[in-house]
């Protein structure tokens, strides 16, 4: 289901493959404007949208192989290589602004040794801004693996960190 | 006898622990033997009581909060006992903060299970698709006119003339659009809908397919909302069972049915030419208008787009009738909103509400002032786009015209809350910076404005040409303002030169000594 893309662990994902591919693009041509649905379907697959996935898609959509391109890399979720086995989006707009975020995002930081949009080098983790969670009131907020954090501190933040470095 | 406990399953409940709490309870009641029913509910959006657990009683329901898992057995003690614990909040209903609201489209948000079509008929849903079945197309639109419904979504567009404009237009496909990509920071009110009362959101978009004659819906969500468009997608399958949509809806001869879309994370998507575009499966590029949607919309078919709240308001409004609606509010600015209190604040979360309430109110009284307990120094309304305001504007009422009139507007509904650490400068940085992060590049204010204005506002911050470069920052907003195709260009100015304007002291040298940042 392409509402799931964000939920699942990155561990969990299949290696490239081009026959795997076809099927996520199949899935969804019966669909008006199809395009978003089957990146989000390949990204679920794969963990992240393959170079190799663009000519396939524009050739079964018969649009171009830069209408394509243009589309993956117009989107920030869209990834074009894969992330680590865990991501940690820290919430960077404003409401997780005024609530103390900003120190909380530089600690993250600081710890994982990674700036943000990262990926470690061991591919345990990728850090990510995220700008809102709709979790303003609880703020300031977190999600790791699709998993929701509301009023986040130092302590509440340690803990991610170590379950996002396993 | 069963007990039978509400949780919230709202992601800004399961963010403080509410699934942990619902675990910790069932296991407490397995121990005790007890049978326990636990219905997860929305949110009743009293966030800084989250999780909350409600109780039914023969009076109705009783609340606790804020509860830890650690409270489970104590609190289930409570509830077979006398009710009495520390965390006991009374009935719910009776709770200042929610007693005081209007609750109108609201009025089954936390309350009802948001996954089940018979919770919500048993609780008035339903009855609003049958009245605009036997009142047909065109009055269901002069009944939306004459509420004087505008678009929540933050443009204010009254909704009845967007309809009419649809009905009044021959097409053999017509499309209802749901803006769903909620991405001002402080709003979380489509969230909450999504997640605690979705049908009322599918019964709005259906009324609409029969108002214009569409019989195809796209609830367009955001990505970085996975628990509403799951919920979404479970309702819709629950709708499509129970006759709210599909060929015949109830029992009619009309045919309504829906889809969800999740988008990918742009923000410029909530425009609503954009999020077009990203439907049709191109880059989320903002289109020239005109055409309007109305008569040029998605896949060049008319298009009535609205956001959730503007179609979760239409059931209300045909259940009751426009004059009734239209009798609450002030101004041009008719019926409730959905206030959403967040950031620093003590009391965050959603108070829906006449328009007229000033935002002192919202802030001090309702709001409780700041979590930190620092004195609030700024709030910013309406989103990125939306004006910092000073405690010496707290007078201004919640009034699309009133807020205008101030150099602001209201957007969406949300207020974010600042307490006096709030560095104003860095705060108008980052609103260049974001509107240069989420420009769709297509027109050149936006694209090359936002980050000409990062730089200035650093050469500014700096001490560098002050005078000179303040003012290449106010005509670089106006350039801004007027030269941009769509609101990301055009009120990125709001929070920067209302930050300018109200606040110069913050962008003097040398910077401010920030306490907490």
């Amino acid at each position: 289901m392409s509402t799931m893309h964000q939920g699942s662990r990155n561990r969990d994902r299949t290696p490239w493959d081009k026959e795997i591919a076809l099927q996520c693009i199949r899935e969804h041509l019966d669909r008006e404007g199809p395009l978003l649905p089957i990146l989000h379907a390949i990204q679920e697959q794969f963990g992240y949208v393959d170079e190799a996935a663009e000519p396939l898609i524009a050739e079964t959509l018969n649009i171009t192989r830069a209408e394509v391109h243009g589309v993956v890399t117009f989107y920030h979720d869209f990834r074009r290589e894969p992330a680590g086995r865990h991501v940690l989006k820290l919430c960077r707009a404003e409401a997780c602004q005024a609530a103390g975020g900003d120190p909380l995002a530089r600690h993250a930081e600081t710890r994982l040794g990674l700036s943000m949009g990262r990926t470690a080098p061991d591919g345990s983790v990728t850090l990510e801004p995220v700008y809102c969670l709709g979790l303003c009131a609880v703020a300031p907020s977190a999600m790791l693996d699709g998993r929701v954090v509301g009023r986040l501190d130092e302590r509440r933040l340690e803990t991610l960190l170590a379950e996002a470095q396993q | 006898m069963t007990l039978r406990l509400f949780i919230p399953v709202d992601a800004g409940a399961l963010a403080v622990g509410a699934e942990e709490v619902a675990a910790a309870i069932r296991t407490a009641a397995a121990r005790r033997n007890v049978a326990a029913e636990i219905v997860r509910t929305g949110s009743r959006g009293l966030y800084w009581l989250e999780p909350m657990v409600e109780v039914e009683t023969p009076a109705g329901r009783l609340a606790y909060g804020p509860v830890a898992p650690g409270d489970a057995e104590s609190l289930l003690g409570a509830i077979l006992g006398n009710g009495a614990h520390p965390l006991r909040l009374g009935p719910t209903e009776e709770i200042p903060w929610l007693k005081r609201q209007t609750r109108l489209t609201f009025a089954r948000c936390g309350v009802v299970d948001p996954r089940s079509l018979e919770d919500y008929r048993a609780h008035g849903g339903c009855r609003s698709v049958q009245r605009a079945l036997s009142l047909g197309p065109q009055a269901i639109v002069e009944e939306v006119v004459q509420s004087g419904l505008r678009g929540r979504g933050g443009a204010g567009f009254p909704t009845g003339i967007k309809w009419r404009t649809v009905a009044q237009t021959e097409a053999a496909q017509k499309y209802i659009i749901c803006n769903a990509d909620e991405g001002d920071s402080g709003t979380f009110a489509d969230r909450m809908i999504m997640e605690g009362d979705p049908f009322v959101l599918i019964e709005g978009m259906a009324i609409a397919g029969i108002a214009v004659g569409a019989t195809k819906g796209y609830v367009y969500i955001r990505s970085e909302y996975p628990h509403s468009a799951a919920t979404m997608e479970a309702a819709i399958a629950a709708a499509r069972r129970g006759g709210l949509l599909g060929n015949r809806i109830a029992d009619s001869s009309c045919a309504f049915d829906m889809e969800v879309r999740v988008g990918a994370g742009a923000y410029v998507c909530g425009e609503e030419t954009s999020l077009l575009d990203s439907l049709e499966g191109k880059r989320g590029v903002v289109r020239a208008k005109p055409p309007l949607p109305a008569h040029k919309g998605l896949f060049g078919s008319p298009t009535v787009i609205n956001n959730v709240l503007s179609f979760a308001s239409v059931p209300i409004i045909l259940d009751k009738g426009g004059a009734f609606y239209r009798d609450f509010g002030m101004g041009k600015s008719r019926g409730t909103m959905p206030i959403q209190l967040a950031g620093n604040v003590k009391h965050g979360g959603l108070f829906e509400t006449a328009f007229g309430v000033t935002l002192g109110e919202l802030v001090d009284d309702i709001g409780g002032g700041t979590r930190s307990g620092r004195p609030v120094r700024a709030v910013q309304v309406g989103g990125p786009l939306g004006a910092y305001f000073p405690r010496a504007l707290f007078d201004t009422p919640f009034d699309y015209e009133a807020f205008a009139a101030r150099e602001g507007l209201i957007g969406h509904g949300g207020i974010v809350v600042f307490d006096d650490t709030v560095d104003m400068a860095k705060q108008a940085r980052f609103a260049m910076e974001f509107c240069a992060i989420e420009s769709c590049g297509k027109c050149t204010p936006c694209r090359v404005g936002s980050t000409r204005g990062m730089e200035v506002i650093d050469r500014i911050i700096r001490g560098e040409n002050r005078a000179a470069n303040t003012a290449l920052l106010e005509d670089l907003c106006h350039t801004l303002k007027f030269g941009s195709l769509c609101a990301l260009g055009g009120f990125t100015p709001y929070p920067v030169m209302s930050a300018l304007t109200h606040f110069p002291e913050d962008f003097a040298a040398p910077p401010r000594l920030q306490a907490a940042e």
